[in-house]
């Protein structure tokens, strides 16, 4: 629908109290929900707190919740909308003000994913390391990922259930899934999988493969096969007891873990 | 005063792209302490819009290519007056710093025989781009984070803006910032200071930088006294989106035209045949620049000022596969499927040639213990940047900068530095910060901002000549003068408030912009993406000339300088390249 202004309500206010408000903004052709929002940043509202940055869906900072569906922002169409839309920040996280949250959690979440991990005989070689395309494109979907946060505010577990000490979230299972199915990568991240990461918690209802703004099939992709990996080991009676027993996966127990099967 | 709280540090990295975060990791890796600060949240800083790729001769897809092909081709594209020296060592070392980065972690796209694959681009003689799919920044960034976040003495404190570097005895003794969230303020101590805050694109309206880009590392070497190096020469992208307004400026990648994109006038003629026969549309980016910008002035533009750039000769897969993040940007946005139709581009602002002078091996400046590496230095890429070079370059330049900011440690320990620092700057710099919030109500300094982008937009665009460029200076000193008074756009809460924030760029981008002006001026030749139509020639001896800028007691001064002679082998390499050097109107 064509329409000259458009009426783009606005969550402000901070942690203690805020309320939505209304500003009219001049329509140009092509605008996004972003190119709204800077405009009455730079016209009507000098304070108002909004992240962004590329302004072409690259780096994942402008997330936010556009008539309750956590979309980017500069990805966002308002002609989409008709000539009324409202933005709110994502719910999940804590608010600091206006559309900006405090998304550190995820930050302290990554520090706890060991790291990428060769082998020591890949790690000393001193020829460059050959890999096929086949292999490695498994994991490139998962490297696509632009840390947007979208998949986390719309986990129900995280969202719903604040359970941030129990499950590291959607963004951090595909964090593991491509650590975890790099072809030189040697650590057994299971154990942390089983426990702190939690991912028995996610129950599968895709949301956030719905919400993700790089089409990563999280759910499929990462998650089930994560939990996949994880029953072989803990759940499954003939493979665990042949866990048990020292058949079990050549991958080193990520340090700190405890070693599945003992 | 306002209260501020002190943090120690060894290094200091000023910026958290791949510059800052593998100087970061190199600094570490010597045994450091290291703090790293960024304007944004980790992991959104320009680097993730690098897409093509990251030069280096590898040679796993042309067995011919060498560390001296690969230095020619930078230095005949920088139009020989890269910093020779510079253009060695990148040229010598990306291959190791990008197999590094592999046993760290990134995935890169394969040959057949399993190595990592190199794709075409713009004036690399042989493909060359080790590069996954259109992201290969976004791999860089992740990769380089994920490392760094998880080494010992490493720590990142994001959303935190620089405003003043500090010396104590003619060193560097730390620097103050504001957090962006409260606007608390933050002294930082160390021993040494690497900038990696990247370029100055905001002071144009039509760009493909963030809002991050507005030259922060530029003024505050500047203010702290260091030389500027070729600050005239600012790069225009060939390819940056057109239409629908809200999006001009956002980048359409060179891998369109390396996967076989052409580019069209709107009589439908291939016009780069006239500008550069040979090489067509993978030219150098300042030819492409200029050939798009020639045809619109000509009357020969697309409705919205650009020109076509097609592939839809290219099978609909194929663009799909080679081209996703291009394919869904111009239907999502445009509402064209670049399958069928043609793209409309025109240049836009996309990166800064010029900036801190640094010395090759170290990036030392000419203070001692600040250290500059990435867009925010200058050197490597002479008068024009090839595709490419400049992930290589942060990666390269990242890791000697870090390393020899932390072996200056050991001779200028952070704690000696504690009595040094003069309170009065201090304050100055912390009252100057605040005073915008004193007076809410005077000018907006985002119309400030605007006023800035309209003037060098118009003053100082791809082609210029001595009495605009006269004319933008006269009026960028007048903004100078008014930005001192501006107020917040109307607020003055300290909680995250982008007015308040703006206020303090306009000061940044005003260096940046008088520095371009006054070295476009000085600069009477045209050059790489320095094009003067009053002086349309490439002159000689000005090709071993490098303008110098640098603060004085009465204001900004430039100065010519010239290049230490290029050694035997070097020069031999350089006659012995069969790579095209476009000097212009000398043909």
């Amino acid at each position: 629908m064509e329409v000259s202004n458009l009426g783009l309500k606005i969550w402000r206010g901070d942690s203690k109290a805020g309320e939505l408000v209304t500003y009219r903004v001049p329509v140009r052709e092509g605008m996004v929900v972003l190119d709204a929002v800077l405009w009455v940043q730079a016209n009507m509202a000098s304070d108002l707190a909004v992240r962004w940055n590329c302004k072409a869906a690259k780096c994942g900072s402008c997330s936010a919740e556009i008539d309750g569906f956590p979309r980017l922002m500069c990805k966002t169409p308002i002609t989409e909308y008709g000539g009324q839309v409202t933005v709110r920040p994502m719910k999940a996280f804590p608010l600091i003000k206006d559309l900006v949250t405090d998304v550190s959690w995820n930050y302290e979440v990554n520090k706890q994913i060991p790291q990428f991990t060769p082998s020591e005989k890949d790690l000393t070689s001193s020829e460059p390391w050959r890999m096929q395309q086949k292999d490695v494109e498994r994991v490139m979907e998962f490297r696509k990922c632009i840390e947007c946060f979208l998949c986390q505010d719309v986990c129900h577990v995280l969202r719903a259930h604040d359970l941030k000490g129990a499950f590291y979230g959607p963004r951090f299972m595909v964090r593991i899934a491509s650590l975890e199915m790099h072809p030189k990568d040697v650590l057994d991240r299971r154990p942390l999988l089983k426990g702190k990461a939690g991912v028995g918690y996610c129950n599968v209802t895709k949301c956030c493969t719905e919400v993700c703004p790089e089409h990563i099939h999280i759910t499929d992709n990462a998650i089930i096969p994560l939990k996949e990996r994880m029953d072989d080991v803990y759940f499954d009676p003939v493979r665990s007891l042949i866990h048990r027993i020292g058949g079990g996966p050549k991958k080193t127990p990520a340090r700190g873990d405890p070693t599945p099967g003992r | 005063m306002t209260a501020y709280e002190t943090v120690e540090t060894d290094v200091l990295v000023l910026g958290a792209g791949g510059a800052g975060l593998r100087a970061a990791i190199a600094a570490a890796d010597a045994g450091a302490r290291v703090l790293v600060v960024c304007k944004s949240l980790l992991g959104k800083a320009h680097t993730v819009m690098a897409e093509g790729g990251v030069a280096a001769a590898m040679h796993n897809v042309a067995y011919q290519d060498t560390w001296e092909v690969h230095f020619a081709d930078t230095m005949k594209g920088g139009k020989l007056i890269n910093d020779w020296r510079m253009a060695e060592l990148h040229a010598k070392e990306s291959p190791e710093r990008v197999l590094e980065l592999e046993r760290w972690g990134a995935v890169f796209d394969r040959t057949w025989q399993g190595r990592i694959h190199q794709r075409p681009f713009g004036a690399h003689t042989y493909p060359r781009l080790a590069h996954i799919g259109d992201r290969t920044g976004l791999e860089l960034i992740r990769t380089l984070q994920d490392r760094a976040v998880h080494m010992n003495g490493v720590e990142v404190h994001m959303e935190t803006t620089v405003f003043k570097v500090l010396k104590a005895d003619g060193n560097v003794a730390g620097a103050l910032a504001y957090r962006r969230a409260d606007g608390s303020l933050i002294l930082y101590r160390c021993g040494a200071l690497v900038l990696a805050s990247g370029g100055a694109g905001k002071m144009y309206r039509v760009t493909s930088n963030s809002w991050e880009s507005t030259g922060d590392g530029t003024a505050l070497a500047y203010d702290a006294g260091a030389q500027l190096r070729d600050m005239e020469m600012v790069q225009f992208h060939p390819t940056g989106m057109v239409w629908p307004s809200g999006v001009r400026g956002i980048l359409v990648t060179e891998g369109v035209r390396g996967e076989g994109g052409v580019l069209r006038n709107k009589q439908g003629e291939r016009f780069m045949e006239r500008y550069d026969q040979e090489r067509m549309e993978l030219s150098s980016r300042d030819v492409v620049a200029r050939a798009i910008n020639s045809e619109v002035s000509a009357g020969r533009g697309t409705p919205h000022g650009g020109a076509y750039l097609d592939i839809t000769h290219r099978k609909p897969d194929f663009i799909k596969s080679k081209l996703p993040s291009m394919y869904e940007q111009f239907l999502k946005l445009a509402n064209v499927d670049i399958t069928k139709q043609p793209m409309e581009v025109a240049p836009t602002i996309h990166y800064a040639m010029g900036g801190v002078r640094v010395e090759a091996e170290t990036g030392a400046t000419t203070v001692p213990g600040l250290y500059a590496a990435g867009e925010v230095a200058s050197g490597l890429h002479g008068a024009n940047r090839l595709g490419g070079n400049s992930l290589s370059d942060l990666l390269v330049f990242g890791k000697r900068a870090g390393e020899a900011a932390a072996a200056s440690i050991k001779a200028n320990p952070t704690t000696a530095t504690l009595a040094g620092i003069d309170d009065a700057d201090i304050d100055g710099a912390i009252a100057e910060l605040m005073a915008p919030l004193e007076r809410p109500a005077g000018e907006s300094p985002y119309k400030l901002m605007a006023e800035i982008q309209d003037v060098m937009s118009k003053h100082a665009p791809i082609v210029r000549d001595g009495p605009e460029l006269e004319a933008g200076l006269e009026k960028i000193l007048e903004l100078g003068t008014r930005s001192k008074a501006c107020g917040t756009g109307g607020s003055s809460t300290l909680a995250f408030n982008p007015g308040w924030h703006t206020a303090y760029d306009l000061g940044s981008l005003l260096v940046n912009a008088e520095a371009l002006l006054r070295s476009a001026l000085e600069r009477k030749e045209s050059r790489g993406a320095h094009a003067r139509s009053d002086h349309p020639k490439t002159e000689d001896h000005l090709t071993t000339v490098n303008y110098v800028v640098e603060k004085t007691t009465d204001g900004m001064h430039v100065r010519a300088e010239r290049q230490p002679p290029m050694p035997a082998y070097l020069a031999e390499v350089l006659s012995q390249s069969h790579a095209r050097y476009t000097p212009e109107a000398t043909e």
